[in-house]
């Protein structure tokens, strides 16, 4: 039963849940076909990643403590920072969505399972490979590869076989996402119950169809560009290799034509999320429910227009240039959109802040904080000051850790009850809370201050001046990494063993949504018959 | 009781050095960074100060609409909480306010965009050069060749001291030096008050020159060439480090630049220039036959080939130097001669920008191919004797 490590004691009560014969023991889980299985085997799984990736972030930080190497050498370093990068994008933050969008959209639309619920178990099973040789690479001859998560060429061209394991892996987890993101479409667009119009739809469900068409657009891209780098190491194709005629820079266009819709695809979800608990907890409706589905949707457009901004360094022609600054600007917008409606959401109600809450509050701030950044970044002049310093890295962890990552605990804590029918313990949440956003502040704003002095990103060693901002940023990315730690140990571990306080129907007062008409934890089966929803589809009537 | 206290003192005595050694005794680098520096350099070049005076601009901007929003947040949550009784109202929608806040940012992000923009403008106009310099980017080292411009035919390799490279591997362990992995053996020296553009390129991999204080940053890609440009307004050293990934030594390619006064270069630049002809070849030295006819054939070729063809007859007006009398006359100074002066009114141009080596060799050279086979050998010491 749903998240819960042992079915048995609480299916007593809803037997007739269980008229399929849901399977036991192995079977359940690698021939899951249930939406609620395989969304808690992509957390899990994603989790597992999010760990891996944090011990290599950690050596990093530990090389970083002192000037000198101490810990790596420098072709290790390379390779810890390239993996962190895979490892972090492709196996913690867009499997956890996924595994996100597989627990909640059929609970959130009212339907019984995913459209294609075989293809659903292939898409997850087919992450185990494609992570397994990911992570194996470090083993392989000459190491993992070493040119940067963003694998740029003509670098790739001198990596040993490790590379080649890079890219396949990287082909399979696209095909993975693709899969993922076709049985999403197909859901929503097919499978809501009746009543639910597309714009009744939980925002949630909102972000995760827009995003889906993002990978689907984007991620044959990356599979190009990387199957380019392929024909090149190996067939003596020279299509990014100046040696015979190539063009290295081409190679960064198609990258980041994939890439910065990426980035998107790595926050709308949390948008998404974010959206449900604000308005849960403020004890009122979302403002501006229909500006922030076009937000979202301007948003997604305009990622496709600006992905030179990530280039302006390899020289473009002066029109070029001021294009895509225009682009990107441009992009702050509708996501100051975003932000004003949360506030907005928030003004005059009638607030409350449970873990969910506080983690959401911590989203807005800390990720508008990274939004000022990109702003700033979006400056060519001043990128050429900032362009691949700590500066760029203190950006991305600022969108991307306490964006994506503060979301996804949002929505944990959020829907912990309903997935494991028990409370998770509120002091424990909020420890974890502010342990989190201390330590997630402490490593990463001493960073801006090292890219606007010219420390230059995946430096192994460094100029001494730098020093002590390095130190702060280890000693709180340390204190970042064991909060995870802890979370997992002391609030994931007993929630999916059932302990705690049992959790009501609905554990919060204010939240609306289909997934608060089933009980908690949520049965097997859930929606089998369409159900039949009030005027604004949000609740079960009659 | 005292020994606690005595205790505690030598523990925060402690505490106090290992802080100030924390600190690594390490001073602010002029033209380098600076210890716990905390913004953008002010910079030596007119682009780095306006860099730096966007990065206020927009930290402003960013700060009063961040205090602004985040304002509003934190007087609700403050306020509108349950805890203090307050009853949730109802609204949820406005499309005015809705307008409103698109339209106001959009206005915003256009005020912030016109400044930006004549920056970039101002970055990419690389026209009209004093001095242009070629940097090339190695695994991992960097090589200047100065192509146009004062100093025109010099080029070198730049790559990080050896000793600081060493110390790095060891650890680090209780030095503390002010330009630690920015010490170069060659530095790129330029002058000041003159505009220098710096064309990039790369031999291996991308990486990127860039130079904070002068304000540029450029990928340097292989196979391609990109410029940009800085005219530094005071003289003194300034560094820079390669920031395109480029292997397992990219944190070990500094960049030094070296600006002097314009008199100053002049004396740079002859220095140079004596020192690279002296290097070039040693013209006392004394050849045997064979190898400086060995030298001659390549100078034949790079050279004399055009007009005298391989088998040194020539065609049409052009004299033939197989059987020819001055080629086989027993006084050498006379092919000297003509080689240092040209001949017919520059039909045969003068060659005295060639080294006397190299002339001394495609003088032997054509003295015994051929039919020409008159066991001369010509020295580099007839041709500097022949000069004067």
């Amino acid at each position: 039963m749903s998240a819960v490590l042992d079915p048995h004691g609480h299916v007593a009560g809803h037997g007739h849940d269980d008229h399929h014969g849901a399977p036991h023991g192995w079977r359940r889980w690698v021939f899951a076909t249930n939406h609620k299985d395989i969304g808690t085997l992509y957390l899990l799984f994603a989790f597992a990643m999010l760990m891996v990736g944090g011990v290599l972030a950690l050596l990093i930080r530990a090389e970083l403590f002192q000037p000198g190497l101490q810990v790596v050498n420098p072709e290790l370093f390379n390779q810890l920072t390239t993996m962190h990068g895979l490892i972090m994008v492709f196996g913690a933050i867009m499997p956890a969505f996924v595994g996100f969008a597989n627990w909640m959209i059929p609970l959130q639309i009212g339907a019984s399972d995913m459209a294609f619920a075989r293809m659903n178990n292939f898409s997850f099973w087919l992450m185990i490979p494609a992570a397994t040789m990911l992570a194996g690479s470090f083993f392989m001859p000459g190491g993992a590869p070493a040119a940067g998560w963003t694998l740029y060429a003509p670098l790739t061209l001198q990596m040993g076989p490790s590379m080649d394991a890079g890219i396949f892996a990287l082909h399979i987890l696209g095909a993975s996402s693709i899969m993922g993101s076709i049985n999403i479409i197909v859901t929503i667009l097919n499978m809501r119950a009746p009543g639910m119009t597309l714009m009744k739809m939980p925002m949630f469900v909102w972000t995760w169809l827009i995003t889906a068409y993002l990978l689907i657009a984007v991620m044959p891209v990356l599979a190009g560009a990387i199957t380019m780098t392929l024909t090149d190491r190996h067939f003596g194709t020279t299509f990014f290799n100046p040696a015979g005629g190539g063009d290295p820079v081409m190679y960064q266009h198609i990258f980041w034509f994939f890439g910065h819709p990426e980035v998107y695809i790595m926050i709308l979800p949390a948008f998404g999320i974010v959206s449900h608990i604000v308005p849960a907890f403020a004890r009122k409706k979302l403002f501006g429910y229909a500006s922030m589905v076009y937000a979202t949707a301007s948003i997604a457009i305009l990622s496709f227009i600006v992905w030179a901004h990530h280039m302006y360094a390899t020289g473009m022609p002066v029109t070029g240039q001021l294009f895509f600054m225009y682009a990107t600007m441009l992009i702050s917008v509708p996501t100051g959109v975003k932000v004003f409606n949360w506030i907005a959401t928030m003004w005059r109600g009638s607030m409350t802040f449970e873990t969910p809450m506080l983690f959401a509050v911590g989203f807005i701030f800390v990720f508008t904080m990274g939004g000022f950044t990109g702003l700033i970044c979006s400056m060519a002049p001043i990128d050429t000051q900032i362009q691949d310093t700590y500066y760029i890295v203190a950006h991305f962890h600022y969108v991307l850790v306490a964006g994506s990552l503060f979301a996804m605990f949002a929505g944990f804590y959020y829907w912990a009850p309903k997935w494991t029918g028990v409370m998770v313990n509120e002091t424990r949440g909020k420890l974890h809370f502010w342990w989190t956003l201390i330590s997630f502040n402490v490593t990463f704003f001493p960073m801006h201050f090292l890219g606007l002095a010219g420390m230059p990103r995946r430096y192994a060693d460094y100029p001494m001046q730098f020093t002590d901002f390095n130190q702060i940023a280890s000693i709180g990315a340390f204190a970042f990494g064991f909060a995870q730690v802890y979370f997992f140990l002391f609030i994931v571990l007993p929630a999916m063993q059932g302990k705690g306080e049992k959790a009501p129907q609905r554990p919060w007062e204010a939240a609306e949504g289909l997934e608060w008409e089933v009980p908690s934890p949520a049965p097997f089966h859930t929606f089998e018959n369409p159900p039949k929803l009030n005027a604004d589809a949000t609740r079960i009537v009659a | 009781m005292n020994k606690l206290n005595r205790m505690l003192a030598s523990s925060l005595l402690m505490l106090g050095t290992w802080l100030s050694t924390a600190a690594w005794a390490v001073n602010d680098l002029p033209g380098g960074p600076g210890v716990r520096q905390l913004n953008l350099p002010v910079g030596a070049t007119k682009i780095a100060e306006e860099q730096a005076w966007l990065h206020w601009f927009m930290l402003i901007i960013c700060t009063v609409i961040f205090i602004a929003v985040f304002g509003v947040m934190f007087y609700s949550i403050l306020k509108h909480r349950k805890s203090l009784g307050y009853k949730p109202a109802t609204f949820h929608e406005s499309v005015k306010v809705e307008i409103a806040w698109t339209v106001v940012p959009f206005i915003i992000v256009i005020l912030m965009a016109l400044p930006a923009t004549k920056v970039v403008v101002a970055q990419k106009d690389t026209s009209n050069a004093d001095l242009t310099i070629k940097a090339t980017g190695y695994q991992w080292k960097w090589g200047y060749d100065y192509i146009k411009g004062e100093g025109e035919g010099l080029g070198f390799i730049s790559t990080l001291d050896n000793e600081q490279r060493e110390i790095s591997n060891s650890g680090a362990k209780g030095v503390s030096i002010d330009n630690y992995l920015l010490k170069v053996d060659n530095p790129l020296v330029v002058p000041v008050n003159k505009k220098v553009r710096i064309i990039t390129t790369a031999n291996d991999v991308i990486h990127a020159f860039a130079v904070p204080q002068l304000g540029v940053k450029q990928d340097a890609i292989p196979g391609f060439v990109r410029d940009t440009w800085f005219r530094a307004e005071r003289t003194g050293d300034f560094y820079g480090q390669c920031q395109e990934l480029c292997g397992k030594e990219h944190a070990y390619m500094p960049i030094h630049v070296k600006v002097l006064s314009a008199e100053d270069y002049s004396a740079w630049v002859a220095g140079e220039q004596k020192k690279l002809a002296a290097k070039q070849d040693d013209p006392s030295k004394v050849w045997t036959l064979d190898d400086i006819v060995k030298r001659g054939e390549k100078v034949y070729a790079a050279n004399c080939v055009a007009c005298h063809q391989t088998s040194g007859k020539a065609a049409g007006p052009i004299k033939a130097l197989d059987g020819a009398a001055v080629v086989l006359d027993a006084d050498k100074n006379k092919q000297i001669y003509v080689l240092l002066n040209g001949q017919g009114n520059g039909a045969m141009p003068a060659w005295k920008q060639l080294s006397d080596t190299d002339l001394a060799a495609v003088i032997s050279y054509t003295k015994n191919n051929w039919s020409n086979k008159t066991g001369q050998l010509v020295q580099p010491a007839d041709v500097k004797a022949a000069r004067k």
